[in-house]
């Protein structure tokens, strides 16, 4: 898959697209009551884990964050055992004991955490192992800007570059952790970072396919031919927030019927005797209905699709485009009817 | 049967195992230094020195045996591994879990434990008890050299995540780098019977899960691991002048435990003094009590531990960590109770 990426754009779009419509089905599930727990999604990363996860080849390895769908499916996991371990059977990918944060597919190489910034560590042991066992196979490391502030993920980026080790440092950077603005907790830029460890730093626009593909082109080569690691900074949107249910996504989205909860509490606490002056207090207030105005501007009006703008790009071939999404479409329906079938 | 220092057993162990299988590598910080006929022998690339940097390469550790690798990781006390504790707590001990059975963690985490000579409660700790308590880890802490090479090999060999405890006072390089600096003005209460003995050639691994008398007797069972055994014995042995017949078990497995051995020596005697230089509170010696217990063995009960931060004053610090008097005493009250 080392071609240039114009070659594989329908390739890719298929990949991105049938990663949306399982991930639309999980979303579906999630809703109905049929998946317990959090759920974080890979809906607005899906340019990112396709430019990147598409060029891998056998033997090469993924350390997933919390957001581990895509790269799975991309990579050629069976989408019906994937959602039978949402849904937490016991023939599901995991046998149902892991859930979609602690997924693992060992044929691939390909290992979860739901601990911000352990993906870190994790791709600079399998780079490692790669190294003696797997010479120039690689290891990719999926984490979000949040997870900059954390030691572990800092620290294997120094034992990246001090052991040469082939890995790709993937930053997904969507701005938020959770519901604070990683700006405001970050000091100096995330790219002087990796910098000043010694590894190349490259910023791209991570909702194009195709400007991710190159760079990550440029990476994977570069670990390949035992020159190190490279850290990318993608930017992204999450369209759906941190994950099913966000709270700030929920008020953006409903404002009247969300504050009504939330309303109370709050003027009753900024009104309260005793605690921080009126001016600290209508300052704080002032934060969280910022925090909400920016939520309801980004997430909901300024999203970024990268299906839609990789789609865009193959539309002129309008019989082919609805063929392929037919066929990926039917696929995906069989399979999750596949897994929730027998679920009783 | 070859005699040898508590240390050279287990370069033994890692020597035959490392020229035996290429895939073990040791990594940590200044093992090149420390392991040093090992990196002479095996070279830097299966002697690998880390920066101090526990948070990544004992993570690192983890996916690399995961990937096919056998690491040998080193954390060079005990007391260090709060910064490298998400590694094991939430990876090394659940990917077995969490994969369904399908993926293991064949990980060595060998570390220096314990205290006695001196050098405060952030690096004279034990924490077996505490590391014991996360289901999925497999936890050892040899007490004779014999056990300290058969344990190594043990663990080299087993499928999941395995922490190897070594203690200080028996280990007696590490005595020499963290206590006496090459003085010969300063000593330390090193048990001789742990320090030195003799070691079967070819090495055997000992099982793991598999706990042993050192001493058979029938009014009172003493448990304990590494140096804490050999204080039980010395107090076994005042015990006889005064009539009373001591059993001395050495769990060398923390987790999992041995029931049965424990159970069957409680049984017999009907007393269980437990003696853990662990800190008392949640860990092995209430452990031991409680799996006596649900066996339905009653059974008169006391422990000599290790009940708050070891202090840095060396008297001070003798009389916190179990000692033969504590240990003598307890027993005496037990058996006249």
């Amino acid at each position: 898959m080392a071609a240039p990426v114009e070659a594989n754009l329908w390739y890719i779009y298929e990949n991105m697209f049938r990663s949306r419509l399982f991930e639309e089905a999980i979303s579906r599930a999630w809703h109905e009551g049929r998946i317990s727990g959090e759920m974080h999604l890979s809906v607005g990363e899906e340019a990112i884990v396709a430019g990147t996860v598409l060029q891998l080849q056998a033997g090469d390895a993924m350390a997933l964050d919390h957001r581990g769908t895509a790269p799975l499916i991309m990579r050629g996991v069976d989408p019906t055992l994937l959602f039978r371990e949402m849904l937490g059977y016991p023939d599901g990918l995991c046998a149902g004991r892991g859930g979609h944060m602690h997924l693992f597919s060992k044929e691939h190489l390909a290992a979860s955490s739901g601990i911000v910034g352990a993906s870190g560590p994790a791709a600079a042991g399998f780079a490692l192992a790669n190294r003696y066992l797997r010479p120039r196979k690689v290891a990719l490391a999926f984490f979000g800007e949040g997870a900059m502030n954390q030691g572990m993920l800092l620290e294997a980026m120094n034992l990246a570059v001090v052991w040469r080790l082939p890995v790709v440092f993937i930053c997904k950077d969507s701005k938020w952790a959770i519901t604070t603005l990683s700006a405001s907790v970050t000091g100096g830029k995330l790219g002087d970072r990796a910098l000043s460890f010694g590894m190349p730093a490259v910023e791209i626009d991570g909702t194009d396919v195709e400007t991710v593909w190159k760079a990550a082109h440029e990476a994977i080569d570069r670990a390949r031919a035992k020159k190190g690691p490279t850290f990318l900074q993608a930017a992204c949107r999450h369209p759906e927030g941190h994950y099913l249910g966000d709270p700030l996504l929920r008020i953006a989205r409903h404002p009247v019927q969300e504050m009504k909860k939330v309303a109370g509490p709050l003027l009753k606490s900024v009104t309260k005797l005793k605690g921080a002056s009126a001016i600290k207090r209508s300052g704080g207030l002032g934060t969280v209905t910022s925090l909400i105005g920016q939520t309801t501007k980004e997430q909901v009006f300024d999203h970024k699709d990268p299906l839609k703008i990789v789609r865009g790009r193959l539309k002129a071939e309008k019989d082919r485009l609805k063929k392929l999404e037919e066929s990926v479409n039917e696929e995906i329906g069989k399979a999750v009817e596949g897994a929730l079938k027998s679920s009783n | 049967m070859k005699t040898m220092t508590f240390a050279e057993a287990i370069e033994e162990a890692l020597a035959r195992a490392m020229a035996k299988d290429k895939r073990i590598i040791i990594l940590g910080e200044d093992v090149q230094m420390i392991r040093v006929n090992l990196f002479a022998r095996f070279g830097k690339e299966r002697v690998l020195a880390t920066p101090i940097s526990e948070g990544a390469f004992v993570g690192a550790a983890v996916t690399a045996a995961m990937a096919g690798l056998r690491p040998v990781v080193e954390i060079m006390m005990v007391d260090f591994i709060g910064v490298a504790m998400d590694a094991l707590l939430n990876h090394a001990a659940k990917v077995e879990a969490f994969s369904g059975g399908k993926w293991n963690v064949p990980l060595v985490v060998r570390t220096a434990c314990g205290g006695g000579y001196g050098d405060g409660g952030q690096h004279e700790q034990s924490l077996w008890g505490w590391l014991s308590h996360i289901p999925g880890l497999t936890v050892v802490v040899p007490s004779t050299p014999a056990d300290a090479g058969g344990l190594m090999l043990a663990a080299i060999d087993h499928q999941g995540p395995v922490i190897y405890l070594e203690h200080k006072l028996l280990a007696d390089y590490w005595l020499d780098y963290v206590g006496a600096g090459g003085r010969k003005t300063v000593t330390f209460d090193v048990p001789d019977q742990g320090a030195r003995g003799p070691v079967p050639m070819p090495l055997e691994p000992v099982p793991i899960g598999k706990a042993i008398a050192r001493r058979e007797g029938t009014d009172i069972t003493m448990a304990g691991v590494g140096v804490s055994i050999h204080r039980a014995l010395e107090a076994a042995d005042t015990l006889e002048q005064q009539g009373f017949s001591t059993e001395v078990l050495d769990l060398r497995t923390v987790s999992p435990l041995d029931n049965e051995t424990v159970c069957g020596s409680v049984s017999k005697t009907g007393r269980l003094l437990v003696v853990d230089e662990d800190y008392r509170d949640f860990g092995l010696s209430g452990e031991l009590a409680a799996r006596v217990l649900e066996a339905g063995i009653s059974v008169k009960y006391d422990r000599i531990c290790t009940e708050q931060t070891i202090p840095y004053h060396r008297k001070e610090e003798d009389r916190t960590l179990p000692n033969t008097g504590r240990i003598v005493e307890a027993a005496l009250r037990l058996l006249k109770r």
